[in-house]
């Protein structure tokens, strides 16, 4: 399955407060992405723009986006699954190119989410549920994968200190990772003993809100093979949804949408997890990651906790995993973090990782989840 | 009462299922189920998504939960920091049935533990609004 490749990968710095208008945002990650790719913005027959809604003030982003990035006249369009939206993004662009429609696409993800107050940031995310049946509650991100992760303790005896290893790790790569937001190294004591958010998680276990933006150029084989970059493929995608209500979900120890995305995104691959050699995975928070090494398959149930404090997913590991460090680390741009997810995977199978490349990487998989798993994308890549 | 009484915060005013709340003010939590196909919803939905009815009836959640998991929130979203601290919790109840709530105040941090048993109370809340909890069964 190599009918598809990445051509051009960008992104702009993750961090706390950009200080510029979201197309500015935009403009670093295209810049990046169009210059990587040595193609022009001519070039480009569609562009598909990804974000999550009501964290700026702009109604309609794409077409003011598209504006200040040259893309006029070509074809533009928004994009949602939340938290996984640059990752759907990818999937229609995939799409528009497989079906002939258009050679070159660009998804771009973006999120400035400064310009509310972290309480009205959970807010908003608290309307990512059901707003009438669980929103009136106070419900926000954090409380939901709490909840999760107290099914998990429960069920597998998972502690405390295993989900804070998660950190540990992600917190070592993002201090390397000149475009993360949160750069210092974090030990178990300092995430132990940070602040309470929702039981049992503390601020370590969680991402950071930032502002962010990210540029992933999609073309066809044609285009690919005389481009000026090394092409990686599509091999596989994934994509599945699960009821929003929790009330409705059957387990509350992994995300069944994740579970039926890799299902499917191995299948067209025509790979198994063991075949995967680095992942990126969506690492909203430290329990985030543990399900999502047993939801992929690197791990059986239950076992998560044991992949990470055998320190497998570390770079030399059996399967790295997020040694980009991660949403924890990088921050979470919510319609940024599937690009930069993509753009860590195609440095990686490049061989272009610098310090935390992983020898000889040919396959990989991107794990980029929408809220609380009601929206999964699975996107397997090879070299 | 109509619908954008419910919860601490509201954010929906106009529903078919506005009867939840005539429901919660006469005492009981109240799902739905299917008179064609006989699928429950909790919570309720006022159109079958798996035959495609909207012949639904409404019945009360009776007798004791158990409780699957919980979380008790230190920060909060906009419009909810009044009521720091507070425990969101989900509980099952016969019959497969599953409510998402919050735990009452009352029961005291360390006697949560999954597993125990719960029971559904409507509760009033400040400013005429209305709501239920889970309390000690």
């Amino acid at each position: 399955m190599s009918d598809v490749a990445i051509v051009g990968i960008g992104q702009s710095p993750f961090v706390r407060r950009c200080g510029t208008s979201i197309q500015e945002l935009c403009f670093e990650a295209f810049k990046e992405a169009i210059e990587d790719a040595k193609i022009s913005a001519k070039e480009i027959d569609a562009s598909i723009i990804c974000s999550a809604p009501e964290y700026d003030k702009q109604r309609t982003p794409s077409g003011v986006i598209a504006e200040y990035l040259g893309l006029n006249p070509m074809p533009t369009f928004y994009c949602e699954t939340i938290c996984s939206s640059s990752s759907t993004g990818l999937k229609v662009a995939w799409s528009l190119i497989k079906s002939g429609l258009h050679e070159v696409v660009a998804v771009i993800g973006f999120q400035k989410m400064s310009e509310i107050s972290s309480s009205d940031v959970q807010e908003r995310m608290g309307r990512g549920a059901d707003i009438m049946w669980e929103a009136p509650f106070g419900t926000m991100m954090p409380a939901y994968y709490a909840m999760y992760a107290r099914a998990h303790m429960h069920q597998y005896g998972t502690r405390e200190e295993q989900l804070a290893l998660v950190r540990v790790k992600n917190s070592k790569y993002g201090a390397l990772n000149p475009k993360a937001a949160f750069r210092k190294e974090l030990g178990l004591e300092d995430i132990l003993n940070s602040r309470v958010i929702a039981s049992p998680l503390k601020m370590f276990d969680c991402c950071a809100n930032a502002d962010g933006s990210s540029c992933i150029i999609v073309a066809s084989k044609e285009r690919a093979q005389r481009g000026g970059s090394v092409p990686v493929w599509v091999a596989g995608l994934g994509a599945a949804s699960s009821s929003v209500n929790i009330a409705r979900r059957d387990s509350l120890t992994g995300l069944s949408c994740a579970r039926e995305a890799a299902r499917q995104a191995y299948q067209m691959a025509g790979v198994g997890p063991e075949d995967i050699q680095v992942a990126e995975v969506h690492d909203c928070f430290t329990i985030a990651e543990i399900m999502a090494y047993e939801d992929l398959g690197f791990a059986k149930p239950g076992e998560g906790p044991r992949l990470i404090e055998e320190k497998q997913t570390y770079v030399g590991g059996r399967i790295p995993v997020n040694v980009d460090g991660g949403l924890l680390s990088k921050g979470h741009p919510i319609g940024a973090t599937g690009g930069s997810q993509i753009r860590s995977m195609v440095s990686q199978l490049r061989g272009e990782a610098g310090e935390v490349q992983v020898e000889g990487a040919k396959i990989g998989l991107v794990h980029n989840i929408g809220g609380v798993g009601i929206y999964g994308n699975v996107t397997i890549f090879r070299r | 009462m109509s619908f954008d009484k419910f919860g601490t915060v509201s954010f929906v005013s106009e529903t078919k299922a506005a009867d939840f709340i005539n429901h919660l003010e006469a005492g009981e939590v109240a799902i739905t189920r299917c008179n064609n196909c006989g699928t429950v919803y909790s919570p309720p939905k006022m159109d079958c998504s798996n035959c495609h009815s909207s012949d639904m009836e409404w019945l009360g959640v009776k007798g004791k939960g158990r409780l699957i998991s919980y979380s008790t929130l230190h920060f909060a979203p906009s419009g909810f920091e009044d009521d720091l601290p507070y425990t969101v919790a989900l509980a099952e109840f016969e019959e497969g049935i599953r409510v998402f709530g919050r735990l009452s105040k009352d029961i005291p941090q360390d006697e949560i533990k999954i597993d125990m048993e719960l029971k559904l109370a409507p509760v009033m809340l400040p400013g005429d609004r209305i709501s239920y909890q889970f309390e000690k069964a």
